[in-house]
Protein backbone atom coordinates (compact mmCIF):
# COMPACT_ATOMS: atom_id res chain seq x y z
CA UNK A 1 0.00 0.00 0.00
CA UNK A 2 1.11 3.63 -0.98
CA UNK A 3 1.95 6.17 2.46
CA UNK A 4 -0.95 8.01 0.55
CA UNK A 5 -3.45 5.08 0.83
CA UNK A 6 -2.38 4.32 4.07
CA UNK A 7 -2.42 8.11 5.58
CA UNK A 8 -5.97 7.99 3.92
CA UNK A 9 -6.92 4.96 5.33
CA UNK A 10 -5.52 6.19 8.45
CA UNK A 11 -7.78 9.56 8.63
CA UNK A 12 -11.45 7.25 7.73
CA UNK A 13 -10.29 5.16 10.81
CA UNK A 14 -9.84 7.47 13.04
CA UNK A 15 -13.27 9.68 11.67
CA UNK A 16 -15.05 5.75 12.21
CA UNK A 17 -14.53 5.47 15.65
CA UNK A 18 -14.76 8.91 16.71
CA UNK A 19 -18.23 8.88 15.22
CA UNK A 20 -18.96 5.42 16.68
CA UNK A 21 -18.07 7.08 20.27
CA UNK A 22 -19.91 9.99 19.66
CA UNK A 23 -23.01 7.97 18.70
CA UNK A 24 -22.81 6.12 21.86
CA UNK A 25 -22.12 9.52 23.64
CA UNK A 26 -25.09 10.52 22.40
CA UNK A 27 -27.22 7.15 23.20
CA UNK A 28 -25.81 7.42 26.63
CA UNK A 29 -27.24 11.25 26.55
CA UNK A 30 -30.19 10.59 25.34
CA UNK A 31 -31.44 8.00 28.10
CA UNK A 32 -29.43 10.21 31.32
CA UNK A 33 -30.41 13.64 29.72
CA UNK A 34 -33.92 14.56 31.55
CA UNK A 35 -31.76 14.99 34.72
CA UNK A 36 -35.20 15.62 36.42
CA UNK A 37 -38.72 15.87 36.08
CA UNK A 38 -40.96 19.17 37.17
CA UNK A 39 -43.82 18.76 38.97
CA UNK A 40 -45.95 19.66 35.97
CA UNK A 41 -44.30 17.04 33.60
CA UNK A 42 -44.96 14.08 36.06
CA UNK A 43 -48.85 15.55 36.27
CA UNK A 44 -48.50 15.25 32.55
CA UNK A 45 -47.19 11.63 33.37
CA UNK A 46 -44.27 12.42 31.80
CA UNK A 47 -42.64 10.88 34.60
CA UNK A 48 -41.84 6.37 34.54
CA UNK A 49 -44.07 4.98 36.48
CA UNK A 50 -42.30 1.49 37.74
CA UNK A 51 -38.82 2.94 38.01
CA UNK A 52 -36.72 5.40 40.31
CA UNK A 53 -36.44 9.18 38.68
CA UNK A 54 -35.73 12.76 39.98
CA UNK A 55 -38.47 15.90 40.87
CA UNK A 56 -37.07 19.25 41.13
CA UNK A 57 -38.69 22.52 41.50
CA UNK A 58 -38.63 24.60 44.59
CA UNK A 59 -39.36 23.70 48.23
CA UNK A 60 -42.77 25.01 48.43
CA UNK A 61 -43.28 28.07 51.34
CA UNK A 62 -44.49 26.65 54.49
CA UNK A 63 -44.56 23.10 53.58
CA UNK A 64 -41.51 21.40 55.52
CA UNK A 65 -43.03 19.21 58.19
CA UNK A 66 -40.70 16.58 60.31
CA UNK A 67 -42.25 13.75 62.16
CA UNK A 68 -39.28 11.95 64.03
CA UNK A 69 -36.63 11.63 61.48
CA UNK A 70 -39.01 12.06 58.49
CA UNK A 71 -39.23 15.19 56.66
CA UNK A 72 -42.49 16.13 54.56
CA UNK A 73 -42.17 18.92 52.11
CA UNK A 74 -43.73 19.94 48.72
CA UNK A 75 -41.74 20.79 45.46
CA UNK A 76 -43.79 23.03 43.47
CA UNK A 77 -42.81 24.65 39.87
CA UNK A 78 -45.43 27.40 40.63
CA UNK A 79 -48.18 25.79 38.04
CA UNK A 80 -48.25 22.15 40.25
CA UNK A 81 -47.15 21.36 43.03
CA UNK A 82 -45.89 17.05 44.39
CA UNK A 83 -45.61 16.08 47.99
CA UNK A 84 -42.24 14.49 48.82
CA UNK A 85 -41.44 12.52 52.23
CA UNK A 86 -37.87 11.69 53.34
CA UNK A 87 -36.05 10.05 55.80
CA UNK A 88 -32.92 11.57 56.85
CA UNK A 89 -30.83 14.32 57.04
CA UNK A 90 -31.16 17.07 54.19
CA UNK A 91 -28.51 19.12 52.82
CA UNK A 92 -27.11 22.72 54.31
CA UNK A 93 -28.79 24.86 51.82
CA UNK A 94 -31.90 22.69 52.14
CA UNK A 95 -34.88 25.92 52.40
CA UNK A 96 -37.98 26.83 51.61
CA UNK A 97 -37.98 28.79 48.72
CA UNK A 98 -35.23 26.96 47.12
CA UNK A 99 -34.52 24.90 44.62
CA UNK A 100 -34.47 21.04 45.13
CA UNK A 101 -33.77 18.11 43.26
CA UNK A 102 -34.87 14.75 45.15
CA UNK A 103 -34.48 10.57 43.75
CA UNK A 104 -36.93 8.71 44.51
CA UNK A 105 -40.28 6.55 43.42
CA UNK A 106 -44.07 7.01 43.65
CA UNK A 107 -45.69 5.77 46.74
CA UNK A 108 -49.03 4.15 46.50
CA UNK A 109 -50.70 7.25 48.35
CA UNK A 110 -49.32 9.79 45.87
CA UNK A 111 -46.21 11.35 47.52
CA UNK A 112 -43.07 11.23 46.05
CA UNK A 113 -40.89 8.93 48.30
CA UNK A 114 -37.11 10.13 48.10
CA UNK A 115 -34.30 8.18 48.88
CA UNK A 116 -31.83 11.46 48.53
CA UNK A 117 -32.19 14.66 48.26
CA UNK A 118 -30.20 17.66 46.75
CA UNK A 119 -30.26 21.25 47.15
CA UNK A 120 -30.04 23.37 43.69
CA UNK A 121 -29.06 26.89 44.49
CA UNK A 122 -29.36 29.59 41.64
CA UNK A 123 -26.49 31.32 40.02
CA UNK A 124 -27.25 34.49 42.21
CA UNK A 125 -24.19 35.65 44.91
CA UNK A 126 -24.06 38.74 46.84
CA UNK A 127 -23.81 39.68 50.61
CA UNK A 128 -26.59 39.40 52.55
CA UNK A 129 -27.20 42.81 53.02
CA UNK A 130 -28.23 43.67 49.49
CA UNK A 131 -29.85 40.48 49.58
CA UNK A 132 -32.15 42.10 52.73
CA UNK A 133 -32.20 45.41 50.75
CA UNK A 134 -33.04 43.36 47.40
CA UNK A 135 -36.20 41.56 49.08
CA UNK A 136 -37.29 44.62 51.37
CA UNK A 137 -37.59 46.31 47.89
CA UNK A 138 -39.45 43.41 46.35
CA UNK A 139 -41.85 43.64 49.19
CA UNK A 140 -42.13 47.67 48.85
CA UNK A 141 -42.97 47.02 45.13
CA UNK A 142 -45.34 44.27 45.72
CA UNK A 143 -47.09 46.57 48.18
CA UNK A 144 -47.36 49.26 45.89
CA UNK A 145 -49.00 46.81 43.56
CA UNK A 146 -51.21 45.96 45.84
CA UNK A 147 -52.64 49.52 47.16
CA UNK A 148 -52.98 50.47 43.37
CA UNK A 149 -55.06 47.44 42.67
CA UNK A 150 -56.90 48.51 45.56
CA UNK B 1 -14.57 29.58 56.81
CA UNK B 2 -17.82 28.80 58.36
CA UNK B 3 -17.53 25.33 58.42
CA UNK B 4 -16.37 24.75 54.45
CA UNK B 5 -13.01 25.68 55.20
CA UNK B 6 -11.87 21.62 54.32
CA UNK B 7 -13.72 22.38 50.73
CA UNK B 8 -12.36 26.03 50.26
CA UNK B 9 -8.98 25.15 51.15
CA UNK B 10 -8.64 22.03 49.53
CA UNK B 11 -9.92 23.82 45.95
CA UNK B 12 -7.40 26.20 46.32
CA UNK B 13 -4.85 24.11 47.19
CA UNK B 14 -4.99 21.26 44.52
CA UNK B 15 -5.09 24.35 42.40
CA UNK B 16 -2.13 25.46 43.67
CA UNK B 17 -0.26 22.02 43.12
CA UNK B 18 -1.13 21.76 39.96
CA UNK B 19 -0.16 24.98 38.71
CA UNK B 20 3.61 24.83 40.58
CA UNK B 21 3.98 21.13 39.49
CA UNK B 22 3.39 21.58 35.49
CA UNK B 23 6.07 24.19 35.31
CA UNK B 24 8.35 22.02 37.35
CA UNK B 25 7.94 19.11 35.13
CA UNK B 26 8.30 21.56 32.18
CA UNK B 27 11.26 22.91 33.15
CA UNK B 28 12.95 19.30 33.57
CA UNK B 29 11.69 18.68 30.37
CA UNK B 30 13.56 22.07 29.14
CA UNK B 31 16.74 21.17 30.67
CA UNK B 32 16.58 17.69 28.87
CA UNK B 33 16.34 18.66 25.55
CA UNK B 34 19.06 21.76 26.18
CA UNK B 35 21.10 19.31 26.93
CA UNK B 36 20.96 16.93 23.79
CA UNK B 37 21.10 20.11 21.68
CA UNK B 38 24.17 21.30 23.27
CA UNK B 39 25.44 17.63 23.10
CA UNK B 40 25.02 17.21 19.75
CA UNK B 41 26.76 20.75 19.19
CA UNK B 42 29.84 19.38 20.62
CA UNK B 43 30.12 17.04 17.65
CA UNK B 44 30.03 20.04 15.23
CA UNK C 1 0.66 43.76 10.77
CA UNK C 2 0.84 42.80 7.26
CA UNK C 3 0.51 39.02 6.10
CA UNK C 4 4.55 39.10 5.75
CA UNK C 5 4.57 39.05 9.10
CA UNK C 6 2.58 36.43 10.11
CA UNK C 7 3.95 34.33 7.92
CA UNK C 8 7.58 34.81 9.53
CA UNK C 9 6.45 33.78 13.13
CA UNK C 10 5.22 30.65 11.57
CA UNK C 11 7.65 29.12 10.90
CA UNK C 12 9.60 27.62 14.15
CA UNK C 13 13.26 28.96 14.04
CA UNK C 14 11.44 32.86 13.96
CA UNK C 15 8.80 31.91 16.45
CA UNK C 16 10.94 29.96 18.93
CA UNK C 17 13.12 33.44 20.03
CA UNK C 18 9.44 35.77 20.03
CA UNK C 19 8.25 32.93 22.34
CA UNK C 20 11.24 32.99 24.33
CA UNK C 21 10.78 37.30 24.66
CA UNK C 22 6.96 36.69 25.69
CA UNK C 23 7.52 34.19 28.60
CA UNK C 24 8.88 36.73 31.40
CA UNK C 25 6.30 39.24 30.14
CA UNK C 26 3.34 36.74 30.91
CA UNK C 27 5.19 35.43 33.76
CA UNK C 28 5.38 39.21 35.94
CA UNK C 29 1.85 39.55 34.80
CA UNK C 30 0.43 36.25 36.22
CA UNK C 31 2.40 36.80 39.72
CA UNK C 32 0.49 40.45 39.81
CA UNK C 33 -3.06 39.07 38.43
CA UNK C 34 -2.64 35.98 41.19
CA UNK C 35 -1.34 38.22 43.76
CA UNK C 36 -4.59 40.66 43.43
CA UNK C 37 -7.18 38.41 42.65
CA UNK C 38 -6.41 35.94 45.89
CA UNK C 39 -6.56 39.06 47.40
CA UNK C 40 -9.87 39.70 46.61
CA UNK C 41 -10.89 36.53 46.77
CA UNK C 42 -10.14 35.99 50.32
CA UNK C 43 -10.13 39.29 52.03
CA UNK C 44 -12.38 41.80 50.07
CA UNK C 45 -15.44 39.58 48.39
CA UNK C 46 -18.02 39.46 51.05
CA UNK C 47 -19.79 36.51 52.11
CA UNK C 48 -22.52 34.97 50.01
CA UNK C 49 -26.54 35.25 51.84
CA UNK C 50 -26.76 31.74 50.60
CA UNK C 51 -23.34 29.76 50.77
CA UNK C 52 -21.71 31.56 53.35
CA UNK C 53 -18.05 31.26 52.97
CA UNK C 54 -18.16 28.04 50.44
CA UNK C 55 -19.09 29.84 47.62
CA UNK C 56 -15.33 31.29 47.18
CA UNK C 57 -14.53 28.01 45.19
CA UNK C 58 -16.14 29.91 42.58
CA UNK C 59 -12.93 31.73 42.54
CA UNK C 60 -10.96 29.01 41.37
CA UNK C 61 -14.01 26.73 39.98
CA UNK C 62 -15.00 29.07 37.25
CA UNK C 63 -11.52 30.28 35.99
CA UNK C 64 -10.44 26.80 35.56
CA UNK C 65 -13.67 25.73 33.97
CA UNK C 66 -13.56 28.71 31.17
CA UNK C 67 -10.07 27.79 30.38
CA UNK C 68 -10.71 24.28 30.18
CA UNK C 69 -13.34 25.16 27.55
CA UNK C 70 -11.21 28.10 25.66
CA UNK C 71 -8.15 26.00 25.35
CA UNK C 72 -10.19 22.96 23.31
CA UNK C 73 -11.35 26.11 20.92
CA UNK C 74 -7.34 27.31 20.76
CA UNK C 75 -6.86 23.74 19.72
CA UNK C 76 -9.33 23.39 17.26
CA UNK C 77 -8.57 26.80 15.69
CA UNK C 78 -4.90 25.70 15.16
CA UNK C 79 -5.66 22.48 13.78
CA UNK C 80 -7.95 24.16 11.22
CA UNK C 81 -5.15 26.63 10.47
CA UNK C 82 -2.78 23.58 9.98
CA UNK C 83 -5.11 22.15 7.47
CA UNK C 84 -5.48 25.28 5.55
CA UNK C 85 -2.19 26.86 5.53
CA UNK C 86 -0.14 23.53 6.30
CA UNK C 87 1.95 25.37 8.40
CA UNK C 88 4.57 22.96 11.22
CA UNK C 89 4.05 25.53 13.68
CA UNK C 90 0.39 24.50 13.91
CA UNK C 91 1.03 20.67 15.55
CA UNK C 92 3.59 21.95 17.38
CA UNK C 93 1.18 24.63 18.93
CA UNK C 94 -1.77 22.15 19.45
CA UNK C 95 0.37 19.60 21.59
CA UNK C 96 1.56 22.27 23.16
CA UNK C 97 -2.07 23.63 24.60
CA UNK C 98 -3.20 20.02 25.25
CA UNK C 99 -1.78 19.24 28.18
CA UNK C 100 -2.48 22.21 30.37
CA UNK C 101 -6.20 22.14 28.92
CA UNK C 102 -6.48 18.71 30.56
CA UNK C 103 -5.12 19.81 33.78
CA UNK C 104 -7.80 23.20 33.51
CA UNK C 105 -10.84 20.37 33.08
CA UNK C 106 -9.24 18.04 35.95
CA UNK C 107 -9.15 21.12 38.31
CA UNK C 108 -12.82 22.01 37.34
CA UNK C 109 -13.95 18.86 37.86
CA UNK C 110 -12.25 18.38 41.21
CA UNK C 111 -13.38 21.72 42.82
CA UNK C 112 -16.50 21.55 41.12
CA UNK C 113 -16.93 18.22 43.35
CA UNK C 114 -15.29 19.63 46.60
CA UNK C 115 -17.92 22.38 46.09
CA UNK C 116 -21.11 20.16 45.37
CA UNK C 117 -20.86 18.25 48.26
CA UNK C 118 -21.01 21.13 51.21
CA UNK C 119 -23.20 22.66 48.74
CA UNK C 120 -26.08 20.00 46.87
CA UNK C 121 -25.42 17.30 48.99
CA UNK C 122 -23.19 15.02 46.31
CA UNK C 123 -19.73 15.26 45.07
CA UNK C 124 -21.14 13.81 41.43
CA UNK C 125 -24.44 13.66 39.58
CA UNK C 126 -24.83 12.79 36.14
CA UNK C 127 -26.37 15.56 34.99
CA UNK C 128 -25.51 17.18 31.39
CA UNK C 129 -23.07 19.87 32.57
CA UNK C 130 -21.10 17.52 35.02
CA UNK C 131 -21.06 14.79 31.72
CA UNK C 132 -20.82 17.29 28.78
CA UNK C 133 -17.56 18.50 31.27
CA UNK C 134 -16.30 15.43 32.10
CA UNK C 135 -16.61 14.46 28.28
CA UNK C 136 -14.19 17.22 27.91
CA UNK C 137 -12.00 15.60 30.05
CA UNK C 138 -11.27 12.64 28.20
CA UNK C 139 -11.28 14.43 24.92
CA UNK C 140 -7.62 15.48 26.48
CA UNK C 141 -7.27 12.38 27.20
CA UNK C 142 -7.60 10.93 24.32
CA UNK C 143 -5.75 13.94 22.38
CA UNK C 144 -2.81 13.08 24.84
CA UNK C 145 -2.95 9.25 24.27
CA UNK C 146 -3.73 9.15 20.33
CA UNK C 147 -0.61 11.92 20.12
CA UNK C 148 2.33 10.06 21.91
CA UNK C 149 0.97 7.05 19.87
CA UNK C 150 2.07 8.19 16.43
CA UNK C 151 5.43 9.03 16.19
CA UNK C 152 5.89 10.09 12.66
CA UNK C 153 4.82 14.28 13.49
CA UNK C 154 3.39 14.88 10.47
CA UNK C 155 0.46 12.09 10.80
CA UNK C 156 0.61 12.95 14.77
CA UNK C 157 -0.63 16.59 13.71
CA UNK C 158 -3.09 15.80 11.45
CA UNK C 159 -4.49 13.28 13.95
CA UNK C 160 -4.54 15.51 16.80
CA UNK C 161 -5.88 17.86 14.38
CA UNK C 162 -8.55 15.53 13.35
CA UNK C 163 -9.71 14.56 17.05
CA UNK C 164 -9.58 18.60 17.73
CA UNK C 165 -11.78 19.58 15.21
CA UNK C 166 -14.48 16.77 15.99
CA UNK C 167 -14.23 17.15 19.69
CA UNK C 168 -14.93 20.78 19.97
CA UNK C 169 -18.59 20.28 18.96
CA UNK C 170 -18.73 19.28 22.66
CA UNK C 171 -17.83 22.88 23.59
CA UNK C 172 -21.40 24.73 22.81
CA UNK C 173 -22.36 21.27 24.45
CA UNK C 174 -20.72 22.11 27.63
CA UNK C 175 -21.91 25.75 27.47
CA UNK C 176 -25.50 25.73 26.92
CA UNK C 177 -26.31 22.67 28.68
CA UNK C 178 -27.92 24.49 31.77
CA UNK C 179 -29.91 25.73 29.08
CA UNK C 180 -31.41 22.76 27.48
CA UNK C 181 -31.77 20.59 29.93
CA UNK C 182 -32.89 20.31 33.04
CA UNK C 183 -29.39 20.54 35.42
CA UNK C 184 -28.84 20.22 39.23
CA UNK C 185 -25.51 22.55 37.58
CA UNK C 186 -27.54 25.95 38.51
CA UNK C 187 -26.97 28.87 35.39
CA UNK C 188 -24.15 30.41 34.16
CA UNK C 189 -23.63 33.99 36.15
CA UNK C 190 -21.86 35.67 33.33
CA UNK C 191 -23.19 35.56 30.38
CA UNK C 192 -23.30 37.22 26.82
CA UNK C 193 -27.27 37.87 27.17
CA UNK C 194 -27.89 39.70 30.24
CA UNK C 195 -26.06 41.46 33.41
CA UNK C 196 -24.24 39.20 35.46
CA UNK C 197 -26.01 37.92 38.58
CA UNK C 198 -23.39 38.23 40.96
CA UNK C 199 -22.46 41.51 43.48
CA UNK C 200 -19.48 43.35 42.03
CA UNK C 201 -16.40 42.88 44.19
CA UNK C 202 -17.22 39.04 43.46
CA UNK C 203 -16.84 39.57 40.07
CA UNK C 204 -13.98 41.53 40.07
CA UNK C 205 -12.34 38.62 41.96
CA UNK C 206 -13.60 35.93 39.40
CA UNK C 207 -12.07 38.22 36.53
CA UNK C 208 -9.12 38.93 37.84
CA UNK C 209 -8.30 35.31 38.60
CA UNK C 210 -9.78 34.16 35.32
CA UNK C 211 -7.02 36.49 33.84
CA UNK C 212 -4.42 35.48 35.80
CA UNK C 213 -5.46 31.81 34.85
CA UNK C 214 -5.21 33.33 31.23
CA UNK C 215 -1.51 34.64 31.58
CA UNK C 216 -0.49 31.17 33.31
CA UNK C 217 -1.67 29.45 30.29
CA UNK C 218 -0.23 31.94 27.65
CA UNK C 219 3.41 31.19 29.22
CA UNK C 220 3.41 27.27 30.29
CA UNK C 221 2.18 27.24 26.50
CA UNK C 222 5.00 29.12 25.35
CA UNK C 223 7.54 27.18 27.54
CA UNK C 224 6.45 24.07 26.24
CA UNK C 225 5.73 24.87 22.26
CA UNK C 226 9.80 26.02 22.43
CA UNK C 227 10.69 22.61 24.24
CA UNK C 228 8.55 20.72 21.14
CA UNK C 229 10.19 23.10 18.67
CA UNK C 230 13.98 22.12 19.74
CA UNK C 231 12.43 18.43 20.04
CA UNK C 232 11.77 18.45 16.70
CA UNK C 233 14.09 20.54 15.10
CA UNK C 234 17.35 19.33 16.82
CA UNK C 235 18.66 18.21 13.47
CA UNK C 236 18.28 21.49 11.91
CA UNK C 237 20.58 23.53 10.77
CA UNK C 238 19.01 26.87 13.09
CA UNK C 239 18.76 25.19 16.02
CA UNK C 240 22.81 23.74 16.07
CA UNK C 241 23.78 27.45 15.15
CA UNK C 242 21.15 29.72 17.54
CA UNK C 243 19.01 28.22 19.56
CA UNK C 244 20.66 27.96 22.39
CA UNK C 245 21.95 31.75 22.49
Amino acid sequence: MKPRQKRILFIVGGMLVLAVAATFVVKAFRSNLVFFYTPTQIADGQAPHDKAFRIGGLVKQGSLKHEGVISYFVVTDTRKDFPVSYTGILPDLFKEGRGVVAEGKLGNNGVFVASEVLAKHDSNYMPPEAKAALDQAKQVEETTKTLKMN
Amino acid sequence: MGGYGLYVWGSFGICAVAMIIEPIVLNARNQKIRRQVKRQGGQW
Amino acid sequence: MSMVNWFKYASPASFYPLAGKLIPFFSAITAILLAVGLWISFFMAPTDFQQGEGYRIIFVHVPASWMSMFIYCVMAFWSALGFILNTRLSGMMTQALAPTGAMFAFLSLVTGSLWGKPMWGTWWVWDARLTSQLILFFLYLGFLALTSAIDDPRRRDKAGAILSLVGVVNIPIIYFSVIWWNTLHQGATVSMTKAPTMAHTMLMGMLIMALAFWGYTIAIVLKRVRCIILEREIASEWVKKNALE
